[in-house]
């Protein structure tokens, strides 16, 4: 029999102003087990971890509940201190009477009845907790980063510069991501490419960054500290170690109707391209669905003009399989799909375009060669109208519920930069609020305003309406003045939301990293652990997390990783000794557990069992406990209730559901 | 009947097998029963007619661990269960040598009691060679007669096809006995309101006496030790003190061969009690057809089940709050 002490934490009043934590420790006493039961004001100060310690000596417990905040906030802080104390760790289990309970209940009564309840399930746990020892596992000292914009280029920089290998994969035929497709940036109006070109070219030449382009990851397997990726590489159909990035191929290549990428369909490009001229690495691909060659068997024409001979065009793809001890994800955005707000004319009229749009069309190397002009006519517009959170700050469910952040201060550049270039334009921007908190951000805003008089309304528009004379009447309103608006425009923009890229459903999948409702990766702790994943290893980088800029983009790209760095450094990690195990007399051998861990873990091998009397060779579930994660997954799939789970074997988990049920 | 027979002597004979897993005859011209038949002089008890609807696959567990190959009889709808039983590793392939039989529905006592006939001495019309329509029955009270299709076993109704998944051979010809749907049940039952349903499998389970028969005969329950056997886990007690003991047992069951029941509705055929329990599996077959695409568990040995592997189109959890 256990001797069990339960330690109920006021927690200032964040528990004790709606749970009676005095009636909670008393009823603690009257279940069976339990020797020592006290409540006080913050069990984790130093104080309240004495009292813990000084129970464990004077009543010899052999068993520990906390009821207090949630274990992911101290479970580790009563653990250690019952170590400390001479206790196992694990004997220690705590009772979620904050987060799930007095954080959202207001009725006293109620509240109490629950914390009870809560107890109750932690006792009747351990009262079947036995000790456990944590083993040790190994550390590969090398990253890998998802996705090579801003954010990944920064995290790599950073854990190589620390002196530890990093491979970027990218998806597309580049490094460089968003940033190198916009035209200058928020608030210094330096041009983007002049700083980011630098930070590409530093990456590629670092001799810790490896990268891997047109390249994307396939299967992941491992845990924290030893990672097993399997990257494809992508056929690019070009030799990167023979081309010389002279260009010809793509002058020559007769098939030039293919939708730019980086100019986001505005102008086409050809078959074999580099999407960028910076494009790190200058190796062209060739996009087999466009290729004459591979549409038809017949041209050959890139092959014939190169030089290098570097045209391959039986080049497949390729699996590179690689270990790593921490992958951060650092895959981006892109803006949301417009096909349910038509209202605003965009799939009607070439004239109606997003902003991302719009950076290429201000930019020297997009497709009007950065003279702002209408793509449908390409005549200069007089009346330009910015549309302020197209799709953000949403409630129904066209649109996106959050904030993108980027808007209001892109726009007012944008407002800006046209202001100044063209005089004779007229800019009008729609918007619900103005945004513009971050340094020199709102004296940026009031810049565009009061020396560049860009017209800011405050309301939304209704509708963008294409006229027979190719103008767009705007109908919009104005709150503050209280009417109806009615323009005409020669271009209307869009301030389309962002969301984070789709693939990165795939890759949380992959990762077994947690995405909330809008596919933004989790953080573990929305304040104290921004930029790492609840699954230990996975750091997040930039967009995917959450909106922001690049600044913030930049900052967190660091903070991201010194956490990989923190974990690179160390040469040993303590494995968590919750594994699951077969019970060799129950085991049917039937493979389901084997196809549902996802770690691999489980293996099988025919052994003689004695069971009671009966010998014979029996097809047996075998768990690599090194390997093992302890999620679970095999002990409810076990049809014959043979696997089990440590620290949450089948029986604990049973007697926390009577406790609650009784 | 008389081709199977021959076939199996002959290989007895030849020591191509060292036993014979098949139907012998029972006490009662509708009640024959498994049996193992290890020498040419025994197969004089051998039958093969419309009342053999017990499927063999499971037997094989057993004859898998016995010196030499195994002559096993398969029907169309039990090669799902081999292939399902070869899948988890409990059969042993190279230990069976399979025979498809040919299947024109299995006939259901009970049934036929519910005709009002009574007191049957002999049923003619049963033999698998029989092309007849009609069933002669002799009873007690003499002559009666009733349709073949209306005689037949509710599974038959609703038959997974005549294609024997796995096996050696082939004897004799199988019909097609489907004239109605596999889900229509399941639809109407999912259709009540809840108060409705609990009352429905609470009439219907209530009549349970727990013998065990659905468990020993179903080819997906084949733990070495069942939970409800087992010391280990607290579900036997559990169910012995609850209002109505048997919902425990039963949906248990249906949770621990979902995705792996081939739906053999051998647990149907075997219930004292007639308890549509198939009805349980059927419902868990209808929605993993329907959240992942349409799946046959044993319809082949190496696909992954859908309950036991991912792919990134699997219905996201939340599915279940909108289905209810």
């Amino acid at each position: 029999m256990q001797r069990i002490g339960v330690f109920v934490c006021h927690c200032g009043s964040n528990i004790a102003a709606t749970v009676d934590v005095s009636k909670v420790a008393e009823m603690a006493l009257m279940e069976p087990g339990v020797v020592h039961a006290e409540d006080y004001q913050y069990m984790c100060s130093e104080a309240g971890q004495a009292k813990i310690a000084d129970a464990i000596h004077e009543k010899k417990l052999t068993g520990i509940v906390v009821c207090s905040c949630s274990p992911r906030m101290h479970e580790a802080t009563f653990r250690k201190a019952a170590e400390r104390a001479g206790l196992n760790p694990y004997m220690v289990e705590i009772a979620n009477i904050r987060e799930h309970c007095s954080w959202i209940h207001k009725d006293m009564e109620e509240a109490t009845k629950k914390a009870v309840i809560l107890m109750r399930a932690a006792v009747a746990k351990v009262n079947l907790n036995t000790p456990l020892q944590p083993g040790e596992s190994r550390v590969t000292k090398r990253a890998l980063i998802i996705g090579g914009g801003i954010a990944g280029i920064q995290t790599a920089l950073d854990i190589a510069d620390a002196g530890y290998e990093v491979d970027i994969v990218e998806k597309t035929p580049s490094i460089g991501g968003r940033m190198s497709q916009l035209d200058k940036t928020f608030p210094t109006l330096d041009c983007s490419a002049c700083i980011l070109t630098p930070k590409m070219v530093e990456a590629s030449a670092h001799e810790k960054i490896k990268i891997y382009t047109y390249s994307e990851v396939e299967n992941v397997s491992g845990f924290v500290g030893d990672f097993t990726v399997d990257i494809r590489k992508k056929a690019r159909s070009v030799d990167m170690d023979k081309c010389t990035g002279c260009g010809v191929c793509q002058e020559k290549c007769p098939s030039k109707k293919a939708p730019s990428e980086f100019n986001r369909g505005l102008n086409n490009r050809s078959a074999i391209y580099t999407p960028f001229a910076q494009a790190i690495p200058n190796v062209p691909v060739i996009d087999r669905e466009a290729c004459i060659k591979f549409k038809t068997g017949k041209c050959g024409i890139c092959s014939k003009v190169c030089q290098a001979g570097a045209i391959d065009y039986e080049q497949k793809d390729e699996i590179i399989t690689e270990k790593y001890g921490a992958i951060v994800v650092a895959t981006g955005f892109d803006t949301i799909n417009l096909d349910k707000y038509d209202e605003y004319a965009y799939s009607q009229s070439k004239d109606v375009i997003t902003s991302l749009e719009l950076e290429r069309v201000m930019n020297a190397a997009g497709p009007t060669h950065g003279h702002l002009e209408r793509l449908s006519d390409g005549k200069a517009p007089k009346e330009m109208v910015f549309i302020q959170c197209v799709g953000s700050r949403c409630s129904d469910d066209r649109g996106k519920p959050y904030c993108s952040k980027i808007c209001c201060m892109y726009t007012a550049k944008h407002a800006m930069l046209i202001r100044d270039k063209y005089p004779d334009v007229n800019v009008t921007v729609f918007y619900i609020d103005v945004r513009t908190p971050g340094k020199n951000f709102d004296e940026f805003y009031r810049r565009a305003v009061e020396q560049y008089g860009v017209n800011y309304i405050k309301g939304q528009v209704g509708k963008v309406i294409p006229q027979p004379n190719g103008k767009l009447l705007v109908q919009g309103s104005d709150l503050l003045d209280n009417r109806q608006i009615l323009k005409e425009a020669d271009m209307v923009v869009l301030a389309t939301a962002i969301e984070p890229n789709p693939d990165v459903r795939k890759i949380a999948t992959m990762l077994t990293a947690s995405i909330d409702t809008n596919n933004f990766l989790t953080e573990a702790h929305a304040k104290l652990r921004p930029v790492e994943s609840p699954t230990a290893g996975i750091f997040l980088s930039g967009v995917c997390q959450g909106p922001k800029d690049i600044p913030e983009t930049v900052a967190q790209a660091g903070a991201a990783a010194v956490k990989a760095i923190g974990l690179l450094a160390k040469d040993k990690l303590m494995t968590n000794p919750c594994t699951a195990h077969s019970d060799e007399l129950l085991c049917n051998g039937c493979s389901t557990c084997e196809n549902v861990c996802p770690y691999g873990a489980i293996t099988y091998e025919d052994k003689e069992v004695n069971d009671h009397g009966i010998r014979e060779v029996r097809r047996l579930a075998v768990v690599n406990s090194a390997l093992c994660q302890g999620c679970g997954a095999c002990t409810v799939a076990c049809p014959s209730g043979a696997m089990d789970l440590q620290g949450f074997s089948n029986r604990q988990i049973i007697a926390e559901v009577d406790a609650i049920c009784r | 009947m008389q081709e199977l027979i021959n076939r199996a002597k002959e290989m007895l004979d030849d020591g191509t097998v060292a036993r014979v897993l098949g139907w012998k005859a029972g006490d009662l011209p509708y009640n024959p029963e498994p049996a193992y038949f290890e020498d040419a002089e025994s197969l004089k008890d051998f039958v093969y007619n419309g009342f053999c609807g017990a499927n063999l696959s499971k037997y094989m567990i057993e004859a898998s661990k016995l010196e030499g190959k195994t002559l096993v009889f398969l029907k169309p709808c039990d090669t799902y269960s081999f292939n399902q039983l070869i899948k988890e590793h409990r059969v042993d392939r190279e230990k069976a040598y399979i025979i498809g039989v040919g299947c024109k529905g299995k006939l259901d006592i009970e049934k036929i009691r519910a005709q009002g006939i009574k007191g049957i001495e002999s049923i003619e019309g049963a033999e698998i060679t029989d092309d007849a329509d009609t069933l002669k029955v002799q009873t007690i009270y003499g002559e009666k007669s009733c349709a073949y299709a209306d005689a037949m076993l509710e599974r038959c109704h609703v038959c997974k096809g005549k294609e024997h998944k796995i096996y050696d051979e082939q004897i004799g010809e199988s019909k097609e006995t489907k004239d109605g749907e596999r889900f229509d049940e399941v639809a109407r039952i999912e259709a009540m309101a809840p108060a409705e349903k609990f009352a429905f499998f609470q009439k219907e389970l209530s009549k349970c006496i727990r013998c065990n028969a659905c468990r020993n005969v179903c080819p997906a329950c084949s733990c070495r030790k069942c939970v409800f056997d087992s010391n280990k886990f607290d579900s036997a007690q559990k169910a012995n003190v609850d209002s109505f003991e048997e919902k425990m047992f039963h949906i248990i069951r249906a949770f621990h061969v979902a995705g792996r029941c081939t739906d053999c509705g051998e647990c149907s055929r075997v219930c004292p009690q007639g308890i549509p329990l198939h009805l349980f599996n059927r419902k868990f077959i209808k929605d993993i057809d329907e959240l992942y695409g349409e799946y046959q568990a044993g319809d082949d040995t190496e696909s992954k089940a859908p309950l036991t592997n991912y792919t990134f189109e699997d219905a996201e959890p939340s599915i279940v709050g909108k289905r209810g």
